[in-house]
Formats: structure tokens, sequence, C-alpha cells
């Protein structure tokens, strides 16, 4: 069977960070296997702007920030197959991938990287009664069919969530000669980053109705329209408020499910609410010796935090095959708390992998001049202001050596007023 | 005198922007920090944005480059660039960063590649 | 003077079975179907299973078609190449009070001549299947029921048919009969089609053909019901097909693992005015998703992934009609086909088949093909296998749909059948694209693009299913 030291699953921002940092760590037998005809992922269909600022210090789109990561890859040789999907990862590391030239293929991986990315939730999970017409996509299904292939997916539009996918789907589809009825959202706040709501909505006068979702979907054959009612603070709706929207399309953004099948195969222990593997601070998965990071792990906003999270697995996952494995010390569990819903990591090794460690989470609602406080065995270890934090922007906060010193037990994060 | 209601985008605290107008005199107010006070006025007096989309290359790896404006162009003017970048056609191969269209719209701005494409390997 | 000795309307389960029976004699033989495919109506939304036959009254053509049809199922899965397991099925009983209710089940199924049946007390029932209900006091066991591909059945039938000559119109929809000489001829809109016999498998629009041609009227009204389906990750809760004691409105909701691993929930039954009135219900769903916490209460409904509604053809008189209309010679209905009308399909189109062709006086082929192969799941192969069939062709090593890995060679059998798929969703049913937990976001694109190249037609004219429902709007 094949060997290479790393095989990274997925060749899209997070694989391909993760490739040259583990590369730049030493590692020269770095496979990155991706399923589609190109490197780079989703962000090849993601042709707006806005990327990088974090990353770079400047404004890119989609595809130049993929680019300049492919070329980081290509520059320092790194082996990649296209067109290869992995349809099995054993705990032992052993992957089976299919491709046209190859036919089914076992190889051996030292450490392996997931980075497989995530799925968008579909109609039937949402549960939205009516016909089944044509007309009916999921936001990233649309941008694909508009972006990649140049197909105009419809021309009197409805989108139903406004996760930043929809938000930019409204823009796009406007320009391109499309009316764009309304944006139904069935929280009472948006789920996409504010300046999509200004460059995206706003800037077209395309109104957002929180509180609303659609209710039924009319049309035999393709989409002749929705109901859309507003909803109770139960978020069911309510009897009366139904009002129709002629329309053609509907499109959906409500939300992105970190693909993980590969990971359940390998035995992988997932949280129940990120829908990604529990790691520590090394991004390590309960299987040793493979990592997961970018949306595979948990779901991204901003791609430059998905590099940067990519370039620390792939850092230790040369590590942990330059050293042979590494011993798995203590643990301290990451629990969040009191409006917090996650943590990534999940636990953190007391001997920790690197000096800083950064801690990424989600709140469950709008709060405005909150505390997030971080605290182990009763004592306060951190305790940082924000101004505001909402559940679509990913926050984060850095624990250093110091932090974790002072650390007995379990650490918990929250709010506090 | 007129004004208008804007949401900051500088963070994402998005404070509610009331910007007046009054003949050469802007002032915004509802906003925390300084850089609420710039955006406002310059959302007033001239708003620009980038503009992006795709052109169809003949003969490629793939059917279709994404493009950009090379700089913000005023935002008036985003829909007549649109019109110049949907009658542009390529021939593979596309560097990242080609201009494919000059000065699009007169707006001052190149529109220009945002990917590599190759010429296609069966053609 | 006859385009065909026989026409077939319709290209369910029932129309394309009889089709397939009908090509061993020395017949011509056509079907019709209004839609753009095979299994478009009744047959492509219901719950996939194979009755055992404990519930049809005795003597009835749906116990006898039942109990026929399930036994030709078990046969011809293996014949032509269609998925089918035989799981058991268990009527549960809840109510010391409804205890007769049971019995009697009990007593006509073993009239309908079922065999294998049992009895279980609430704790057999429990061992068995550990996700019942601790409410359930005892249970009727009926092992020969099974679960079935309703699109995989349909398909062989249709594909098998064709093997042995059968001619397939789709998009002709009949709008009007006359009878003509010793035959009859049916208008479509296009051409005429004349055809020396008829059979009649419109499903629910059976009555409209019905009464075109006889006096004596039938009355179908087509009775909705709505399923949820689940992850086949949680597909596993229940391993035989878990039902309630009928009530009125026939078998009440089922829990059921289908035969390609989901949890399956519903139907419940509406009636409709329309019968293409497939529109999922918030009230519907409710109904089947409560109803059936009774049998096993910690159903994972955030699982679904998708819910859907089939029309069933429902005649007042309660049992399937099947055989010659006695006012309009050579004329066959097999009309008001609901429940059982799956497991029945083969025994209705022997049976169909075999009245036809000694009124038509139609000798036996030699040379009737009684066998057909699918199209090869690749995924579920072994590596090497596998990797054999992709060195052989290699689209199979190309995958467009991630959740059900299904890959373009598979997607291009079924363009390539015949009747080979013509939309989306006729690639969907026979290769299961899209049918995952995505739901089509994924492969969308890749399979809109392979049909459109096989079909020959611009990518904008690809379709869901008929016309009118393209995908793409220019």
């Amino acid at each position: 069977m094949e060997y290479h030291d790393i095989v990274i699953i997925g060749g899209g921002p997070a694989g391909l960070a993760a490739a040259v940092s583990a590369y730049d760590a030493g590692c020269r037998d770095v496979l990155v296997i991706e399923r589609d005809e190109r490197l780079g992922g989703i962000l090849n269909q993601c042709i707006h702007n806005g990327f990088g600022l974090h990353t770079f210090k400047e404004e890119l789109t989609g595809p130049e920030y993929a680019e300049r990561y492919i070329r980081q890859a290509e520059e320092r040789g790194i082996k990649y197959m296209l067109r290869t999907i992995v349809a099995d990862v054993s705990p032992e590391r052993e992957i089976l991938y299919v491709n046209r030239d190859e036919g089914a293929v076992r190889v051996k991986a030292g450490a392996i990287v997931l980075a497989m990315g995530c799925r968008e939730r579909p109609r039937g999970a949402l549960g939205i009664h009516g016909y089944r017409p044509a007309g009916i996509y999921t936001a990233g299904t649309a941008q694909r069919l508009m972006n990649i292939e140049g197909y105009m997916v419809g021309r009197e539009v409805v989108i139903l969530g406004s996760g930043d996918i929809g938000l930019i789907m409204a823009r796009r589809m406007t320009l391109e000669g499309a009316k764009v009825k309304v944006v139904a959202e069935l929280m009472p706040y948006s789920g996409g980053l504010k300046r999509n709501i200004v460059q995206c909505l706003d800037d077209y006068g395309i109104p957002l109705r929180l509180s609303h979702t659609v209710t039924k979907i009319h049309g035999k054959r393709r989409v002749e329209g929705v109901t859309i009612s507003e909803v109770g603070p139960d978020r069911r709706p309510l009897p009366g408020t139904e009002e129709f929207y002629s329309c053609d399309t509907l499109l959906l953004s409500c939300g992105l499910i970190p693909e993980n099948e590969l990971s359940k195969q390998a035995g992988i222990t997932l949280s129940r609410v990120t829908g990604g593997p529990e790691v520590d601070d090394g991004l390590e998965t309960s299987a040793e010796g493979v990592f997961a990071c970018g949306n595979v792990l948990h779901v991204h906003d901003l791609v430059d935090f998905v590099s940067e999270e990519a370039a620390r697995a792939g850092r230790n996952a040369a590590a942990w095959v330059a050293e042979g494995g590494s011993d798995r010390g203590g643990e301290l569990p990451v629990t969040a708390e009191n409006g917090v819903t996650y943590t990534v990591p999940q636990r953190i090794r007391t001997d920790a992998h690197d000096e800083k460690i950064t801690v990424r989470f989600r709140v469950n609602g709008v709060y405005r001049d909150k505390y997030v406080a971080v605290r182990s065995g009763g004592a306060e270890i951190k305790r940082l202001k924000r101004r505001i934090m909402a559940p679509g922007e990913m926050e984060e906060l850095t624990l250093t050596g110091e932090d974790l010193g002072k650390c007995a037990g379990g650490i918990t994060v929250g709010l506090e007023d | 005198m007129e004004t208008r209601e804007l949401t900051c985008i500088q963070c994402p605290l998005g404070c509610q922007l009331t910007v007046t107008v009054d003949g050469d005199s802007i002032t915004v107010t509802g906003n925390t920090c300084q850089r609420g006070a710039v955006y406002g006025e310059k959302e007033v007096k001239a708003p620009t944005r980038t503009v992006t989309g795709t052109v169809p290359v003949d003969g490629g790896e793939i059917a279709r480059v994404s493009v950009k404006t090379a700089s913000d162009i005023p935002k008036d003017k985003m829909f007549e660039v649109m019109a110049e970048i949907h009658a542009a056609r390529l021939a593979a191969p596309v560097e990242i960063g080609q201009i494919i269209i000059h000065d699009a719209a007169g707006s001052g701005a190149d529109v220009i590649a945002t990917k590599t494409v190759r010429k296609s390997r069966t053609a | 003077m006859f385009d065909y000795d026989v026409c077939v309307i319709g290209a369910g389960a029932v129309g394309t079975a009889t089709a397939r029976e009908l090509t061993r004699y020395r017949l011509s033989v056509c079907v019709i179907e209004k839609e753009e495919d095979v299994c478009s109506g009744t047959s492509k939304a219901n719950s996939g299973i194979v009755h055992a036959g404990y519930d049809p009254e005795p003597g009835s053509m749906k116990a006898r078609m039942n109990l026929r049809g399930a036994e030709l199922i078990r046969k011809l899965s293996k014949n032509l190449d269609f998925s089918y397991r035989q799981n058991g099925a268990l009527v549960l009983c809840f109510d010391e009070a409804d205890r007769p209710g049971l019995d009697r089940l009990y007593e006509r199924g073993l009239r309908n001549g079922v065999e294998g049946l049992e009895i279980l007390t609430g704790e057999e029932v429990r061992k068995r299947e550990p996700a019942v209900s601790g409410d359930v006091v005892a249970a009727l066991w009926a092992p020969t029921s099974g679960v079935v591909c309703p699109f995989g059945m349909t398909f062989a039938f249709a594909e098998n048919a064709a093997q042995n000559g059968a001619e397939f119109r789709f998009l002709t929809e009949v709008k009007g009969i006359e009878k003509a000489g010793e035959g009859y001829v049916l208008h479509t809109g296009g051409e005429d089609i004349l055809a020396r016999f008829v059979v009649n498998a419109a499903g629910v629009r059976s009555a409209e053909m019905h009464n075109a041609v006889s006096g004596n009227r039938l009355e179908i009204t087509p009775r909705r019901g709505e399923y949820v389906l689940m992850d086949r990750e949680v597909g596993g809760l229940v391993s035989s097909t878990i039902f309630q004691l009928p009530g009125k409105m026939g078998k009440g909701v089922l829990v059921a693992q289908t035969v390609h691993g989901n949890l399956l929930v519903g139907p419940n039954a509406v009636d409709v005015e329309d019968g293409e009135d497939t529109e999922t219900t918030p009230e519907g769903t409710d109904e089947i998703k409560e109803r059936a916490r009774k049998s096993v209460p910690d159903i994972p409904y955030n699982r679904v992934i998708t819910g859907f509604a089939g029309v069933r053809a429902h005649e007042k008189g309660g049992d399937f009609i099947i055989g010659e209309i006695p006012d309009a010679e050579g004329f066959f209905d097999a009309a008001g086909i609901e429940s059982p009308g799956l497991t029945a399909a083969p025994a209705i189109g022997e049976y169909l088949a075999g009245l036809v062709a000694e009124k038509a006086g139609a000798e036996r082929k030699e040379d009737f093909i009684s066998s057909r192969r699918g199209i090869p799941q690749v995924a579920k192969l072994s590596p090497e296998e596998r990797s054999a069939l992709i060195a052989e062709r290699p689209e199979y090593g190309r995958i467009i749909c991630r959740c059900e890995s299904i890959s373009e060679g598979e997607i291009i059998d079924a363009i390539e059948r015949n009747p080979g798929a013509r939309s989306m969703d006729g690639i969907k049913r026979r290769v299961r694209q899209g049918m995952g937990r995505c739901q089509a976001g994924f492969c969308t694109p890749g399979a809109m693009d392979i049909l459109a190249e096989r079909l020959g037609i611009p990518v904008e004219k690809v379709t869901k299913n008929r016309p009118g429902s393209e995908l793409l709007k220019w």
C-alpha cells in the first residue's frame, strides 16, 4: 500500500493552508486529495470581494484568495490529485480514494487532515410545505450554477434565510438582471455579516423581513410563488400573517452543516453543537493523528480564519509525524455556557501545542456590552469586554501559557454582565 | 437639507447613522467612532463599490473566468459596468490580473481577471 | 388496421407489470404515459412495502392479488435485479380492548393464506424491536412482509417489457377514447392511437378512462398521503415495518426502514379533488409525526431529509377493479389500485395479460427474455471489483452525487437505458442521484450537464420532470 506522511482530504482554502504549513514545518510528503476539477474549493464560486483583509491586508475576491494559496502549494511542489473522491477513512488512517484513472485505491497516511468543508441545509430539512417544483435551490448551488457554469437560475426570486451566501446571491442575481423580491429570515436578527446586508440588500432596495419564513411553495412544475408568514417568539408561523409573493425561484440560505460522513466512518467523536469533530488545542480529533480544520470543523464566516486555523492543523500534523505520534497527557475540557453555544477547541492539553491558544466560539443571540469570562476551578482566568456580539459573527479569545497555568480542572467560557 | 439613514459597516457594531446634507456641509450623527463619521460622509458624497462578475472563455479548461473592477467605482456606474462585463468574451488562456476591459463604462477602473484559465487540454 | 394489439394506459407499476407480462405473448404492445417517464404518479410516492396479505377481505381481488404479488416480487427481485428485502412486519395493538381486532386480523391472514403469522406479547415485540413503545400490549408478526424500491421495481418491469418489444410513448395524454370497430381509438391531442385491446392502468385517472367507454360508472377519489423521510444514519431504529392496528381510513401510520435504509414515517389519508395534488401540509406532517410516535416514541425528526406526498386511487367499493369491462369488450380495467397496489402490481399484470391473451387468442413467445440486469451500484462493490469496472469504463470512477456515491457512469446508464431518463427526476429515481442528505445540492450542476449532453439538448431545456419544470430561466 502506498504511504504518505500527511494526506489532506480536501483542496479548498483549509486543505491548501494546511498543506502549505505542513510543508513549511518540514514535512515533504504531503498529498492533497480534491474532488473537484480545480483546487480552491468553494472559493472558486465566491467571485465577490471581501476576502483576505486579515491574511493579506488587502481585499481580494474568492478566486484570487484561492489562487494565492494554490501558488504557494505549487511553488513548494506539494502533490495533489483532482477529480478524486475519498470513499472511506479508517481509524488506522487508511484511505480509500476513487477516480477515473486509477479506480479505487487504498493509501496509508502517517497523519490525516480533514478539510472537506460543509454542505447547505436542504429544503427537506427545513420542513417547508407545498409542492416540489423546479426552481428551489440552495444559495450555494445557485451560486455555482451562475458563477461557474454561467447559468441563470431564475428571474423573480425570493430568498429564505439571511446567511451570507443568500445575501451575496441577492446582489449577484440583481446584477445579472433578476428581481429579488424579498429576503425572509426566521430569526429576529440576520445570520449574515452587517456589511453584506448593507452592500447586498440595502444598495438594491431589497427588503429583509426578520421573524418571517416561507410557509408554502406554490407551483406544480416550476415555482409560481411562495407564501411568507410572520413567526412568533417560538418561531412558529402566526396564522393570519400569510402573504403571497409571486416568484419563479426560491433560494435557501438556511445554514451550513460540516460534512463529516468520512469522520463518522473513521469513528471520530463529533460535537452535537458544531456538527464537526471535537478537537484539542492542536486541532487533533478523537482519532489519533487525524486533524480537522476549516468548515468541516465548524462553520466559519471569514476564510481568513479558516486559513489561520488550517495552518495550525497542518503544522501540528507535521509535528505529529515527525515525533512519531504524541503522548496524550492530561487534558482540560473547555465548556461553553451562559450564551456561548460552543468553543473550538473543546479540550486543551496540559502540555499545550502552542504558546498561545486561540479559542473560537459563537453566541446564541445579539448581546451588547457584555463580558466574556473564562473560568476554571472557581477562579476567573480572563475577562474580556465586547461592545457587541451576534450569532452571525464568530468570536475568539487567546489563552496564554500563563493563563493555562492558572487553570485547575475544566475551563468554562461564558457571558457575564 | 436632506437626511439619510445608513448602517455603518466599519465594524460589527453596525451603528445606525443619520447623515444630514445641507449644501456643502455634511453632518453625521449616531456614530460611535470616527470611522463611522468618515464612512457616513463618503456614502453620501461619493459612494463607491467593487463590481464582480464572470465572462465566458472559449477553449479554456473551465467555461468562465471571474472578473472584478481593479478599484472601486462610483456606485451609480455599477449597472453600466455590468453591461460591459456581459458583452465581453475571451479566448483561453487568461491570466489572473489580466485586463479584460479598459476604463469600464468610463468609471476610471479597469475590469481584470481574478482567476487563471489555462487552455483546455482536449481542445 | 390497428397500430397495436394492446395499448396500456399508464406507465406506473401496474401498467409496466402488465406490459411486461403481455410481451410473453405474440402481441404488439404499447404503453402510453402522460408524464415524461415511467413511475411518475402513484408508483413514485408510496410506502414501498410488500404487504404480507393479512389485511384485505378474504375472497377479494385485493387479497388474491396481494398474496400472489408478494410471491412474484420475491422471485422477480432476483430475475429482474431490483432491491427487495424481506424484513417482516408488526401490527401493534396498544390496548387490551383492541385485542379482538388483532385476533381478527390474524384469522383473516390465515384465511388469505399468509404464512408464518404469530401473535406476540408486548415484551416479545420490544425484544424484537427495542424502539417500539412500552404501551404496546401485543402485535401480529408477519414474517413474509418486505420492503421494495418502488422505482427500481417499476423500471425493471418497464425495461424488461421494452427488451421484449414493448413500445413506450411518453408525454402522451389520453384525452378521449372511442370504440372503433373491433377496438378502440385513443385521442391524445397529437396523433390518434388505434388499439385492438386497451388496458386501463391510469391510476387516479382510471375512472375517467373507464367512464369513457362504459355505462357503469366508476368513482375514484384521489386520496393523498404524506410522508417524512429521515437520514440513513437513523434508519436502523427499526428493522421490521411497524404498523398500527388498521382503522377506517386504511392501515394507519407506519414506521419503516426503507429498502435503501432510510427511516420512513407515513402516510395519513386525506381525500383531495385533484389527482395531482401532492402538496405537503403542516397539518398532515404534524399528524403523521404524532401518530407515528405512538408506535415508536423516539423518532429523530431532526434528521428528516425530505417530506413528500403521494396520491392513491381510492374506489368507493373498496376493492381493486380488475378485468374486462362487461359493457366494453376488449377494454380491461386495473382501477382503484390503492394499497396493497404496489405489492399486487405483478400479479395484476400476470392476471390481466392472461385475460387479454386469451381474448386475443395469442400464443406465448418462445424467445421471451425473463431476466434483466439493473444499473451497477458502483459504490457497493469491493475496491477490486470497483477498480475493474472503472478500468472498463472510467465514467464509473467520477463521483457526481457525493451523499449516495453515484458516479457519472451510473447517470449515463440511467439516460441510456430503454426507456431511459429524460429528466432530473428520471435520473434520481433510477440511480438515487440527489436522494441523499444534501438533496441534490452538490450534484445538480453535474447531473444537469450530463443529461443535456447525452440528450443532445441545450442545458436550459433540462427539466426536473415534464416540460414546464425547466431548471434554469433564461
